[in-house]
């Protein structure tokens, strides 16, 4: 889940790691912004605003999403632009709440996965001894038990469901790859000599960690926080398919939910079950563009310049 | 050495397993055993042995302490004894884990293997031929690897079963026509059924590996070991197999060990899409009707099955990778 999407391209990162740390030209943070400005970067920015503003902005707009009604199942008229469900709903205003909570489900959860990742992978590593030792241990352990069984497990002790109790148990299994791959960044950053420099005048550890090294960790923990966000809503999505997720709550998996339960299916009722799929593969699509745009910036290897090879091999020498 | 600390460490990783098991019941808020006493009346009476029995499995029992129902924990998981199903009452659990084993391990054990190498061969030949038309298709791959397993699922049953009734709905097999066993019309009948499901992963496990493979590729051709080689001469089938693929491949093979959870993860709603009669219907089945038997076993069996995984490829990483193995 969360975790095990992030790892195909961790796995680059960690590869990467060497011109990270040894840029081949003088780069300024301007720079840096130019080429992340691609065409790749703006459609993927773009599909993620739009889902984003239609999640903030759709359900002031739309109408009770919660509505029961005695037109069960109507397809797309001019009254419900997308139809409704068995019970009547309208599925655009359904839609828009759902985005609006898978949303807040993904970055929440990215965010504590940030935290946690972060915690685990840089101070450990800059700590060194037998903090790193146990802390990769138990990342190391957390990243091969698997982890949407884990919060099933979790779940099903619990009978009723918060989207926060959700959030948490999302976070808690899944923040070890990333962890891992920042591990592996700070082991190489922490022995550069302006960090060495700044420990030995005397700095506090939170100051160096803060100041020294996290500025250079920030590509890697934006295009992990990026892939844990699509994985959480993916995670979400999973949880409340099979019935498990938090009670109550309007997400993009509750809507599959439901018309799988309400045999959408059968009837035919594509307009239920398409909408809350696309929309979670279109944003997956953006932010997957997002994240390739972060990865050239990271990685110059990966930008492929189109001029014969022995030039390319002069200017890169 | 090096074997028994990746040894040591599988093990760590199996106990850790183990604890989250006894552990989760016991730190959560609820009390399974009232949820579990309640479907049991439902079924028949139940003998104050029972009520014991489950306090025992899940930490209400308070008399006795609880390092000492930790040990009992760990001995009836050695002794293979997992207590009986409550959604199969009286079958015991073990019994409806051998008999759901075999669909998961066969379905997901071979088409994520196949997912594998089919995806990491595209991918070889994608980055190889970087700069050109094919840098097009790494967009549709992302897409792929954003669907939700079981919303594709739920798509191809819509058009391929539903609308164009060429494949089952549900199921594993034919119940009329068939009965499991090493028979023809039953093996014919499992093939038929297992299309859909094997789809599902491949379609959305894919991408993951193409685009993985290709941008290592890509780094991986721009080395100076890759230019010699292709100075020297050498057929470029056999720079892009031997020189590029073989490095390049080596973050996709442990990308392939952690992914195994997300597939067996991925696998469990799928297979609830499918009313699959694997491993993932039955824990989720467990996991709805309060069998915390059934559930525990089945995560440790998951959990088991990853790691066992893991370990052989961890164990494969060195003989491919002769630079790991160079410690003494």
């Amino acid at each position: 889940m969360t975790s095990e999407i992030i790892n195909d391209s961790s796995a680059i990162r960690e590869e990467g790691v060497d011109d990270l740390i040894r840029p081949r030209e003088p780069t300024s943070s301007d720079g840096r912004l130019k080429r992340l400005l691609t065409k790749k970067f703006i459609i993927g920015a773009v599909v993620v605003l739009a889902i984003v503003l239609f999640g903030v902005v759709g359900p002031f707009f739309s109408q009770d999403p919660r509505a029961i009604n005695n037109i069960g199942l109507t397809p797309p008229s001019s009254q419900h632009l997308l139809g409704t469900t068995q019970i009547g709903a309208d599925i655009l205003a359904q839609l828009a709440y759902s985005t609006r909570g898978s949303l807040i489900v993904g970055v929440s959860v990215a965010a504590l996965t940030l935290f946690l990742s972060a915690f685990f992978g840089i101070l450990g590593a800059y700590i060194g001894g037998v903090v790193d030792d146990a802390f990769s241990l138990f990342t190391n352990v957390m990243l091969v038990i698997p982890g949407l069984p884990l919060v099933i497990v979790i779940a099903s002790y619990i009978q009723n469901k918060s989207v926060f109790l959700v959030i948490i148990v999302l976070a808690l299994t899944g923040w070890a790859a990333g962890a891992r791959v920042l591990r592996s960044q700070t082991l190489s950053v922490r022995n550069r000599d302006y960090v060495l420099a700044s420990r030995v005048s005397g700095e506090k550890t939170w100051r160096v960690i803060a100041v020294e090294i996290l500025p250079n960790l920030l590509p890697v923990m934006s295009s992990g926080f990026v892939f844990s966000t699509l994985g959480a809503i993916l995670a979400e999505a999973g949880l409340s398919f099979v019935g498990i997720g938090a009670t109550g709550a309007l997400t993009w998996g509750t809507m599959l939910s439901d018309a799988s339960n309400g045999q959408a299916l059968l009837f035919g009722a594509w307009w239920w079950f398409a909408p809350p799929g696309i929309l979670i593969a279109i944003l997956g699509a953006g932010l997957s563009l997002i994240n390739f745009s972060l990865d050239e910036v990271i990685n110059p290897r990966l930008r492929v310049h189109k001029m014969p090879k022995t030039e390319k091999k002069v200017t890169a020498s | 050495m090096a074997l028994l600390r990746k040894l040591g460490f599988y093990l760590v990783a199996l106990f850790a397993a183990v604890t989250f098991n006894f552990a989760i019941p016991r730190l959560l808020p609820g009390n399974p055993v009232d949820i579990l006493l309640g479907k049991l009346t439902v079924a028949g009476p139940v003998s104050p042995g029972t009520r014991q029995a489950l306090e025992v499995l899940f930490g209400s029992d308070t008399s006795t302490p609880i390092w000492q129902q930790y040990i009992e924990y760990l001995k009836s998981i050695a002794t293979g004894d997992f207590g009986v199903s409550v959604t199969y009452f009286p079958t015991p659990v073990v019994d409806v884990i051998t008999s759901a084993l075999p669909w998961t391990l066969v379905l997901v054990g071979l088409t994520s293997l196949i997912t594998f190498i089919v995806g990491v061969s595209l991918g070889t030949v994608a980055g190889w031929k970087r700069g050109t038309w094919v840098d097009s298709i790494i967009p549709a791959t992302t897409i792929l690897h954003a669907l939700p397993y079981f919303w594709f699922a739920l798509v191809l049953v819509y058009f391929l079963s539903i609308q164009l009734g060429w494949f089952p709905l549900s199921g594993g097999y034919n119940v009329r026509t068939s009965s499991p066993g090493f028979n023809g019309p039953f093996i014919l009948s499992a093939l038929y059924h297992a299309v859909l499901p094997a789809l599902t992963i491949v379609v959305s496990s894919i991408g993951g590996w193409i685009l993985g493979m290709r941008n290592m590729m890509v780094s991986t051709l721009s080395e100076d070991y890759v230019v010699t080689a292709e100075a020297k001469g050498l057929s470029p089938r056999r720079v892009m197999v031997m020189y590029a693929a073989r490095n390049a491949s080596l973050p996709s093979f442990t990308g392939f060990a952690i992914s195994l959870g997300f597939i067996v993860g991925g696998s469990v709603v799928m297979e609830q899409v499918f009313s699959y009669p694997g491993i993932g219907n039955a824990f989720l089945l467990s996991v709805q009707n309060n069998d915390y038997a059934l559930m525990q076993a089945l995560f440790l069996i998951i959990t088991i099955a990853v790691l066992f995984t893991n370990l052989i490829v961890d164990l494969f990483y060195s003989v491919l990778d002769p630079r790991t193995r160079a410690h003494r």
